[in-house]
């Protein structure tokens, strides 16, 4: 079994994408490859500038419960979506976007943010990486 | 042979694992990389981190809840 990390991000949910992106980015710093696939309500986070709109997904409150979550994880100096995600780019981790969510929520290659996403796919695609990977995890 | 240093201090899970990881990289084999931090948790876990990239830890120190790690590339 290779060293190697695959994620399904299904949910587009706040706290659901800092726990896709923790994981990977702990598999990439302990020396293993990652391959995050963003289908349904996790593809919504991909589109420029939606990296962090999503919600929460307990006590969101209309905004409310995400906005005192945000204040206590910036109290306690956890890092934004946006660098988690930084990081993870750096240290070699690959995007791929569902070609079908896609297809269903009405979305072109240029309404995503391109330039973090390696690859766009359908479940072939998943099933070649996640067959040889020792850690696999839907979200 | 350079040393490289890393200050996390202040800084929580996973950006000291993953400051460690940019920071071995960067580095030319048999460069020091000294990691300063505060986070309980990636005191146990650099180590853990340096041993599946087969890195050899040099030395782990801690004063009043500060530690320093040293890794070899």
């Amino acid at each position: 079994m290779a060293d190697k990390t695959t994620i399904i991000v299904q949910s587009g949910d706040m706290d659901k994408l800092y726990s896709a992106l923790i994981v990977s980015n702990g598999s990439l710093a302990m020396g293993m490859e990652v391959s995050l696939y963003f289908t349904f309500w996790g593809l919504l986070r991909l589109k420029k500038g939606g990296l962090e709109k999503g919600p929460l997904s307990k006590m969101h409150f209309w905004g409310l419960g995400k906005k005192m979550m945000l204040g206590r994880m910036k109290k306690n100096n956890v890092a934004s979506l946006e660098r988690l995600m930084a990081d993870f780019k750096e240290l070699g981790g690959k995007i791929i976007a569902c070609e079908m969510t896609m297809d269903i929520m009405g979305l072109k290659r240029s309404d995503l943010i391109e330039d973090i996403i390696d690859d766009y796919g359908a479940v072939g695609t998943y099933i070649q990486e996640a067959r040889q990977s020792a850690i696999t995890l839907f979200i | 042979m350079a040393e490289i240093y890393v200050d996390v201090r202040g800084e929580t899970c996973p950006v000291p694992l993953v400051e460690m990881r940019k920071a071995v990289k960067k580095a030319q084999p048999g460069d020091i990389i000294e990691i300063t931090g505060n986070n309980v948790a990636s005191k146990k876990e650099i180590p853990m981190a340096a041993d599946a990239l087969s890195l050899a830890v040099i030395s782990i120190d801690e004063q009043d809840g500060t530690w320093i790690i040293k890794i070899k590339k």
